[in-house]
């Protein structure tokens, strides 16, 4: 098996094994549901403000599910003793991380589309006029927190409270992608869209190159025992 | 003599000749008025936070060292770097709060510098927490190196977003800072008290460095003692 493969494989095992418990996915979905409702209580925006607030917020909805998915990353491999078995099999340690790391993004991405979906009615934002860039910063930036995320989730799971511990390390390091994706979102808001939109994208780009890479060289130490 | 008294006596006398230098040498800041004299922190807080910044790119080499080399004295270096930067950094932030009220006018603002260092703060003090949940301590050291090379990547990366991102927005209000145009005795005062500060650090590091030693070495003694049946307390 080349490396894709082993990517693929381990993707596609993560998939299945969410497709049929779909635990992942409905609480990061409902926890998502729970911060807009509590949102809109704790400011009860008018229009103008859910636009000026809309962008930061729609990006913590985002970032609190996915550690919310994140802790699961690892936490299932522990409990079913499943880890010994994928690292004794003829993988490459970079193989798990990918599929982890986009087995991770492609939940994260499931639920953003339907958080996002819910944060355009409630708050009658209207993105469709420029869905592409959405799509386009929406997976750059999900790309560059699931690429931290997953890493750190590795380095939490072997410590004794990998909950807690996990945003502790996480939310500082994913910071650079808060502000981007935040920036950038909020740039498409406007009509025309903000001129710092390219930048914040490349930023993005940037952040991702990064941060997948650094993750990459330093796996195999994390798995180690 | 030996080297560490050496060292220390050095770094006793260079606080000394800083603290002369900081509370008498200097001149007063003549802008500010009569708060003038509230400037005089301004000497231990940038050099506070020089050795927090020498802390983080220690915790980063240190790291980088011991996962190509495994050994633990590379272990004991990055995680007291970490434990100083931590501790230079929460004076840094302090003397920074103290200084900033009577000069600007507020206790705190979020200009790119703060809010980085603010971070970097934060991510030293997760670092801390990360080894105290780890038990194996081999396990231990592989996964703060990872931390802390990952965190000391991502600092620089943070500071500039938020210069950037501060460009896009309308700049805070800030007087210039004492930095701009120093008189040349304060200038002198400043790089005798930043020499005293690094000293300070790399003294502190050995100390705590040999304490982490001999932490290790009771701990071996302890086990020798108990497969030979004998209580220890």
């Amino acid at each position: 098996m080349n490396f894709l493969n082993q990517v693929g494989a381990i993707l596609w095992k993560d998939i299945l094994t969410e497709y049929r418990t779909k635990d992942v996915l409905t609480s990061m979905l409902i926890f998502g549901l729970l911060v807009i409702l509590m949102f809109h209580f704790a400011f009860e925006p008018d229009s103008l403000e859910a636009e000026k607030f809309g962008p930061g917020l729609l990006w913590m909805t985002f970032i609190f599910a996915g550690i919310l998915g994140m802790n699961r990353a690892f936490a299932g491999e522990r409990e079913n003793d499943s880890l010994q078995g994928l690292m004794l099999a003829p993988v490459d340690w970079g193989a798990i991380y990918l599929g982890k790391m986009l087995a991770n993004l492609v939940f994260m991405l499931l639920a953003e589309s339907i958080i996002l979906f819910c944060f355009a009615l409630f708050f009658n934002f209207s993105l469709l006029p420029r869905w592409g860039w959405m799509v386009a910063i929406t997976l750059l930036g999900t790309l560059g927190f699931a690429s931290v995320g997953t890493i750190l989730a590795a380095v939490s799971m072997n410590t004794r409270m990998s909950d807690v511990i996990l945003p502790i390390l996480l939310l500082p390091i994913a910071l650079p992608v808060v502000i981007g994706a935040v920036e950038s979102t909020a740039a498409i808001l406007t009509d025309p869209p903000g001129e710092s939109l390219t930048f914040w994208v490349r930023f993005l780009v940037v952040f991702d190159v990064i941060f997948i890479t650094l993750p990459l060289l330093l796996f195999d130490f994390v798995l180690e025992e | 003599m030996k080297l560490i008294r050496v060292h220390a006596l050095s770094t006793f006398i260079a606080m000394l000749i800083a603290l002369y230098a900081i509370f008498i040498f200097a001149p007063t800041e003549r802008t500010m008025g009569f708060i003038g004299e509230v400037q005089r922190i301004f000497y231990f807080h940038v050099s506070s936070n020089w050795t927090t910044f020498l802390a983080t790119f220690f915790v980063f080499l240190c790291s980088i060292l011991f996962l190509l080399k495994e050994r633990r004295e590379w272990d004991i270096r990055a995680a007291t770097a970490a434990e100083l930067g931590a501790l230079f950094g929460t004076i840094g932030l302090i003397t920074g709060i103290l200084w900033a009220k009577p000069v600007w006018g507020i206790w705190w603002t979020w200009e790119a510098r703060l809010t980085s260092f603010f971070l970097l703060w934060l991510i030293l003090l997760g670092y801390q927490m990360l080894r105290r949940v780890v038990d194996s301590p081999a396990q231990r050291a592989k996964l703060s190196a990872v931390f802390g090379i990952l965190a000391a990547v991502d600092t620089p990366i943070v500071y500039m977003a938020n210069r950037w991102w501060r460009t896009q927005h309308p700049a805070p209000v800030i007087a210039g800072g004492a930095g701009s145009g120093l008189d040349a005795r304060m200038a002198l005062t400043l790089c005798i008290t930043l020499a005293a500060f690094t000293l300070l650090y790399f003294y502190l590091w050995r100390m705590r460095c040999e304490l982490e030693r001999a932490g290790d070495v009771i701990e071996t003694l302890q086990r020798q003692l108990q497969t030979q049946g004998m209580e220890v307390r």
